[in-house]
């Protein structure tokens, strides 16, 4: 275990633990961890599962696989790669696709030209944790002008142990120059206590077009803390949809850095939450370079005593002229007793910039619950479309169908609804508004 | 029995120290009869068909509106929406996410299951909303956006009467339709609105100006000034308003005429 044999990956690897031993696990008196305690996490015992394929992964995966909507599959369940599990016979020409285990073994020119050259250990403990401690995870690697038709997925799975139980998974993305990408990733727990600390690194060079989708759905009992840190080479264009469904206690850092000009970042985030859940999200989004943009649009839905975050820093540095940048938080509060803490960040050392942002917290609209009744519709029933429209405002801009289908079902599910309401538009109309 | 009868009603704004609007009102519809309230700005002709439709924003404090019989104000808003009472909204509201295709199934559904009545065919649905459709010269595509969502305030106005003839409610109640409207947009949701007056249902349009009512003809023209229907006539009143202002009617009630 760990021995993947590399000197430079040793090297990393020794660093990062040095790094997290003299700074450990973050408290709340830093800035960054203000709002989101993970002193559970510190204080928990946690061991490495088992690989095993037992029936609650089995069904898990059969859940939440993509099979045959996706180009390849890559499964993995408590860290480990199933290779029965995953496929990925019919990638097209030019693409590399494997566990990276067996990626630093093949093709180890390709992860240790990228590998933890994006993701800060120094920026986010965590970081340095998985960096520390990671045993696989996934390479994609996309040749220069490669295109793909469906979507790859990387499946992570975690089951309920005797014991609780962590996994460190690490993903490195390379797109070549004038790729195009579309991949999604699933983080999914059972019911069973368990830590998850994830960092997944997205490099995108000159001219590429990356689709990136989320899906993190865990128990009452999972701690799940990611790091995806994203650089954006010059006109390229990002989208990232990442839904946070359930978890005790979620963390995501999400980091894009706009280092070409004319590079394009649009960054939605879901966020549903009920019972004692809390979920934190910080993203920051560093514009390095002149005439770049970024949308970032996040929802969250809390219900009962859960409390979310939201931190948005928008970083234009000096010679970042041009920049265009909108950020918008939008929470919908179901009970009196949850709590959303909205904080948005700019910091601007351009002058010639158009940045902005929104934020609105609040119950059900009453002149939607109105118009709804007035209509036939019962007051209940008019509130349970209301959250689904709210939270669907997010997954119809989703451009891998399975994946909005899914979150889509599961929102309906969630609210006694049928699933015959999806609208066809992404959510133009809107877009041009902003 | 008269199809609505509003016999003295007062209503305000649902909250502490609310204002008054609706000062005593009395009006009285016959099935098959077009109405309309004219009035300037506060007068509480929005006010009037809000309270008739049951938004809870605004508190009942006295009166009675009896409707087929029934009393109105006993019903909860979507209780009357399946009694057949449909309000066009003034500024219909957005909502993403939702497509107008479901909301409207929804709705018509809302009203048969009230009725006691199978959940509409998907076939029987799409003719009735192409249909209407046409009628309202509306493009295909409306059905899949999300209801209202990035319309122009003529498109919201015309998805209202849209969704009214869909609906097809037999107390319509039209909330200044007409403002934002260009001539065309008038003259198309004029034509819809048109298209529901029948001998079993009536139609109460508020409006600000006299225009809309040259292309829905009035039986009956009602001025409201000051939370009260203070003079009633046929539709030249509504001409006479359009030339004269509302001025003079406000003198002859104070003059007590």
């Amino acid at each position: 275990m760990l021995a993947h044999g590399r000197e430079w990956l040793e090297d990393l690897r020794k660093a990062a633990i040095d790094h997290f031993q003299s700074v450990g696990f973050p408290d709340t008196g830093q800035e960054e961890w203000r709002l989101t305690n993970v002193a559970p996490i510190a204080e928990t015992k946690f061991s490495i599962a088992r690989a095993q394929s037992d029936d609650e992964a089995l069904d898990l995966v059969t859940e939440h696989r993509l099979g045959t909507d996706a180009a390849a599959e890559l499964v993995f369940v408590n860290g480990f790669y199933s290779s029965e599990l995953s496929h990925i016979d019919h990638l097209p020409p030019g693409t590399t696709l494997g566990p990276m285990r067996q990626a630093i073994a093949k093709v180890e020119h390709l992860v240790k030209r990228e590998f933890g050259r994006i993701a800060d250990c120094h920026a986010n403990p965590f970081v340095a944790l998985n960096t520390a401690s990671f045993d696989d995870g996934a390479l994609l690697q996309m040749n220069r002008g490669g295109t793909i038709d469906k979507p790859i997925h990387i499946l992570f799975v975690s089951t309920t142990g005797a014991e609780p139980t962590q996994s460190f998974p690490r993903v490195l993305v390379i797109a070549e120059k004038d790729s195009d990408l579309t991949f999604v990733e699933s983080f999914i727990g059972g019911q069973g206590v368990h830590f998850t600390a994830a960092v997944t690194e997205i490099v995108a060079r000159n001219d590429c077009r990356i689709d990136y989708n989320r899906i993190q759905r865990n128990g009452g009992e999972a701690y799940a803390v990611t790091a995806l840190a994203a650089r954006l080479g010059r006109s390229t264009q990002f989208i990232s949809h990442a839904a946070t469904l359930g978890g005790k206690l979620t963390r995501n850092d999400l980091t894009v850095t706009l280092v070409g000009e004319g590079a394009d970042a649009t960054i939605n985030g879901l966020v549903i939450v009920g019972e004692d859940q809390h979920c934190d999200n910080h993203t920051l989004l560093d514009h390095a370079a002149a005439h770049c943009a970024s949308h970032e649009l996040y929802k969250h839905v809390l219900d009962g005593k859960s409390t979310c975050v939201f931190k948005g820093k928008i970083l234009v540095r000096q010679d970042s002229q041009k920049t265009d940048s909108k950020q918008t938080s939008k929470s919908l509060l179901l009970s009196d007793e949850a709590q959303m803490n909205s904080q948005p960040a700019l910091e601007i050392y351009a002058d010639d910039v158009k940045c902005t942002h929104g934020s609105t917290t609040g119950p059900v609209d009453e002149e939607m619950v109105f118009y709804l009744r007035s209509r036939g519709m019962g007051l209940e029933a008019a509130r349970h479309l209301l959250t689904y429209a709210f939270a669907a405002d997010i997954t119809r801009r989703i451009k891998v169908e399975p994946v909005r289908r899914r979150l889509e079902d599961f929102l309906a599910a969630q609210h006694g609804l049928p699933r015959d309401l999806r609208i066809t538009d992404l959510g133009e109309h809107d877009e041009k508004a902003r | 029995m008269a199809f609505l009868e509003i016999q003295n009603l007062h209503a305000r704004v649902a909250a502490p120290g609310g204002r008054d609007i609706l000062k005593g009102v009395n009006l009285t519809m016959n099935a098959g009869e077009v109405h309309a309230i004219m009035g300037k700005n506060g007068s509480g002709k929005s006010t009037l068909v809000q309270v008739l439709a049951g938004r809870e924003t605004y508190e009942v404090t006295g009166g009675t509106v009896t409707y087929d019989g029934k009393d109105l104000l006993e019903l909860s808003a979507e209780e009357r929406a399946r009694e057949g009472v449909f309000l066009a909204f003034q500024y219909p509201v957005e909502i993403p996410g939702v497509s107008t295709s479901y909301f409207l199934k929804a709705a018509v559904n809302a009203v048969r299951k009230h009725h006691g009545q199978p959940e509409i065919d998907t076939i029987s649905f799409l003719k009735r909303v192409k249909e209407k459709m046409a009628l309202l010269k509306m493009d295909q595509s409306f059905m899949n956006r999300a209801v209202n969502e990035g319309f122009s305030g003529g498109e919201k106005k015309r998805n209202e009467i849209f969704q009214m003839a869909v609906c097809d409610p037999r107390l319509a109640l039209m909330d200044e339709t007409d403002s934002g409207l260009d001539i065309d947009a008038l003259k198309v949701v004029a034509n819809g609105a048109n298209s529901l007056r029948g001998p079993d249902r009536a139609i109460l349009v508020v409006t600000h100006y006299q225009r809309l009512l040259n292309y829905i003809e009035p039986d009956f023209v009602h001025v409201m000034l000051d939370g009260r229907i203070v003079k009633s006539g046929g539709k030249t009143l509504a001409m006479e308003l359009e030339e004269r202002g509302y001025d003079w009617v406000e003198r002859e009630v104070a003059a007590g005429v």
